[in-house]
């Protein structure tokens, strides 16, 4: 391989994605088109959620600190009872999301100094919503326990969670291992733009004529496959950090894994979906062909299968196993692991060959399948 | 010892024979015309030739390089201007030109002498930051020819290069040729126009994949007893599809 070569076909390439706005912008603005949609979707869904109370105790400590969530944006109280029956059947016809039920010594367990256990119960069928949700209720929750901390002198205070929140999740008992959206979103936003953008490129000079020119050099397929390669995982690299960036603004994600974790897992599977453009291209050699075929094998499993829209363990036991085809379905699991639990290559390493091996499997046959023949 | 020999080379489309048991041997720093109307096989036979299409039947050697076998190793000597231009018109003409020279790995010591004559023999050199695309015809194929010629190949493969360019770039383009033929580059030419035809050394008349005539222009104005290439090729044509016809 002869790098000079590489290095002059990146080039080329750079030169053509800055000239050409339309495929720059579909490589910088689908990820923020895509989050930003996401983003007030959710946000959207999130501002008013449906609250019912049960107040057991109703004194003048427990109204104070229902308070705190009927003056917070993010909730809207339907309703206050006096029985489970009745707050069972809002759960189940879905008129709330989430019930909050004050024990009756509420305010008694206040002022003795001993943790208040408040239940709350949440409707987790929606996941990505009711995650949110319960994250809105919990930092409710501290700061009513941080205002009580900061008085206690006065009130002789010294527990510094005086409220403890039991919570209960019903429909959706894993909830807690839910998925985050923006995980799913790089693990989509990737692999459309990478497959789509490469199998552009190369559907390209066919049309134009300009891939008969090239192959009647000495250049080596893998050369050009390679510097062809190299602008766009730039661009996927670009729409990693970018999808950080927002979910961290849009969707308040905190990254609590390691970045650098992140990114090379995020590289591999790049690497792998490039691979897959160019070896559509090499089927596909008209843009609209490649296009709808990056779309149909690319993006619609990825979006369908990959976990990122329906749950895996929900679907039928033989839409399951093609699951494991999917090489989305790894990285998603990969990106909430680092995103959501801090948990690394490790833990992770299954899923990491899997990765590896679509990556390298892809990137091989790629170089092998492009043929430097016009037919 | 040919630079371009065939043995009964063909390429099927289907059902359709797009060359027929092709036969031809040119010598070295011969400028060979294959000419024929349009469908006749000429580009096909350009894309066996340089290595980019696989025949169906038969052999061809390039420079001494198998067609199929040696295709990669082929490419190191050979130029090919398609017939549709190839270059990329979102790049500049120098911008072009730089590519190639890397693609071919022109050492960066000889490459600013030799863009330059390059450029100068083709009138280029103002429209050197011009994008490829805002260029006339002429031009763009000049250019073409300017690529192609970045990493002076032994054998040069036109496609139909000064289909619809104008006399003057033409004259242009003739110039550059002839002196290319003074340094033993060996040039296959297809080409509709017949005055073309006409200046090269032997010229192969191709009708239906076929190779109906390989001769000098004037042995096959004799042959046939007409003083004008068109005329003889229409008297050629018709008489092989008269005899088909029998
Ligand atoms: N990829 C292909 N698939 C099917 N048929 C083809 C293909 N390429 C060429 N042909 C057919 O082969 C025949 C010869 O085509 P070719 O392009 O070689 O002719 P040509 O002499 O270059 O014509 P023109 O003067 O129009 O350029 C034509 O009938 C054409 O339709
Ligand atoms: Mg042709």
């Amino acid at each position: 391989m002869n790098l000079k070569r590489v290095r002059a076909i990146a080039n080329k390439e750079y030169i053509q994605i800055i000239r050409d706005p339309r495929s720059l912008a579909l490589g910088l603005l689908i990820p923020v088109i895509l989050i930003v949609l996401f983003g007030y979707a959710l946000s959207l869904d999130i501002k008013d959620v449906p609250l019912a109370i049960w107040d057991q105790d109703n004194t003048k400590a427990s109204v104070d600190f229902i308070l705190n969530f009927k003056n917070s944006e993010y909730f809207r109280i339907i309703g206050y009872y006096d029985n489970y029956r009745n707050l069972e059947r809002l759960l189940n016809y879905g008129r709330t999301m989430m019930v909050l039920v004050l024990p009756k010594d509420f305010s008694r367990y206040l002022y003795s100094n001993q943790s208040v256990p408040v239940q709350l119960i949440l409707d987790g069928s929606d996941s990505n919503t009711a995650t949110i949700a319960l994250g809105y209720a919990q930092s409710v929750v501290q700061q009513y326990n941080d205002k009580l901390f900061r008085k206690s002198s006065q009130t002789n205070l010294v527990n510094s969670q005086p409220i403890s929140l039991d919570q209960r999740v019903w429909f959706n008992q894993d909830f807690e291992s839910k998925n985050f959206i923006v995980p799913g979103l790089i693990a989509i936003i990737m692999m459309i733009i990478a497959a789509l953008l490469t199998s552009l490129t190369v559907a390209r000079e066919w049309e134009r004529g300009t891939m008969e020119q090239l192959i009647s050099t000495p250049v080596r397929s893998s050369e050009l496959i390679i510097g062809k390669f190299l602008p766009y995982f730039a661009i996927g690299m670009i729409d990693l950090v970018i999808s950080v960036i927002l979910g961290r603004f849009v969707f308040f994600v905190p990254l609590r894994g390691s970045l650098i974790q992140l990114f090379i897992m995020s590289a591999l599977f790049l690497t792998g979906a490039l691979s897959l453009g160019i070896f559509i291209s090499t089927v596909a050699k008209s843009q609209l062909m490649a296009s709808q075929m990056a779309i149909l094998t690319s993006f619609l499993p990825t979006f369908l299968l990959s976990g990122f829209t329906y749950e895996i363990f929900n679907m039928p036991q033989a839409v399951q196993a093609v699951t494991y085809l999917i090489p989305a379905r790894y990285f998603i699991k990969i990106l909430r692991g680092i995103y959501l639990k801090d948990i690394g290559m490790f833990e992770l390493w299954p899923e990491a060959t899997c990765l590896m091996v679509f990556s390298v499997l892809m990137s091989r046959l790629a170089i092998h399948k492009f043929k430097k023949k016009i037919l | 010892m040919a630079v371009i020999k065939t043995t009964n080379l063909t390429r099927k489309f289907g059902d359709l024979t797009a060359v027929d048991n092709l036969n031809i041997e040119i010598p070295e720093g011969e400028i060979f015309g294959l000419v024929g109307p349009d469908g006749a096989g000429k580009t096909t036979t350009m894309r066996l030739l340089t290595g980019i299409l696989d025949p169906t039947a038969g052999e061809g050697w390039v420079y001494g390089r198998h067609i199929v076998k040696e295709a990669e190793t082929l490419k190191d000597n050979i130029a090919y201007m398609s017939q549709r231009f190839g270059l990329y018109e979102d790049l500049t003409v120098i911008e072009n030109i730089n590519f190639y020279a890397d693609i071919y790995c022109v050492p960066d010591s000889e490459r600013a002498a030799k863009i330059e004559k390059l450029l100068g023999f083709s009138n280029l050199t103002p429209f050197k930051e011009r994008l490829a695309g805002r260029l006339s015809g002429g031009m763009k194929q000049k250019l073409g020819l300017a690529c192609a010629l970045i990493h002076t190949p032994k054998v040069l493969f036109l496609d139909e290069p000064t289909n619809g360019v104008d006399p003057v770039s033409r004259r242009d383009f003739w110039r550059i040729l002839h002196n290319l033929l003074k340094e033993k580059v060996t040039i296959f030419y297809s080409t509709s126009y017949l005055d073309e035809a006409e200046r090269c050394k032997r010229v192969g008349l191709i009708h239906k994949g076929r190779l109906l005539r390989c001769d000098t222009p004037e042995e096959i104005k004799k042959e046939t007893g007409t003083k004008s290439l068109e005329e003889a090729f229409v008297s050629i044509i018709g008489e092989y599809e008269s005899a088909k016809s029998v």
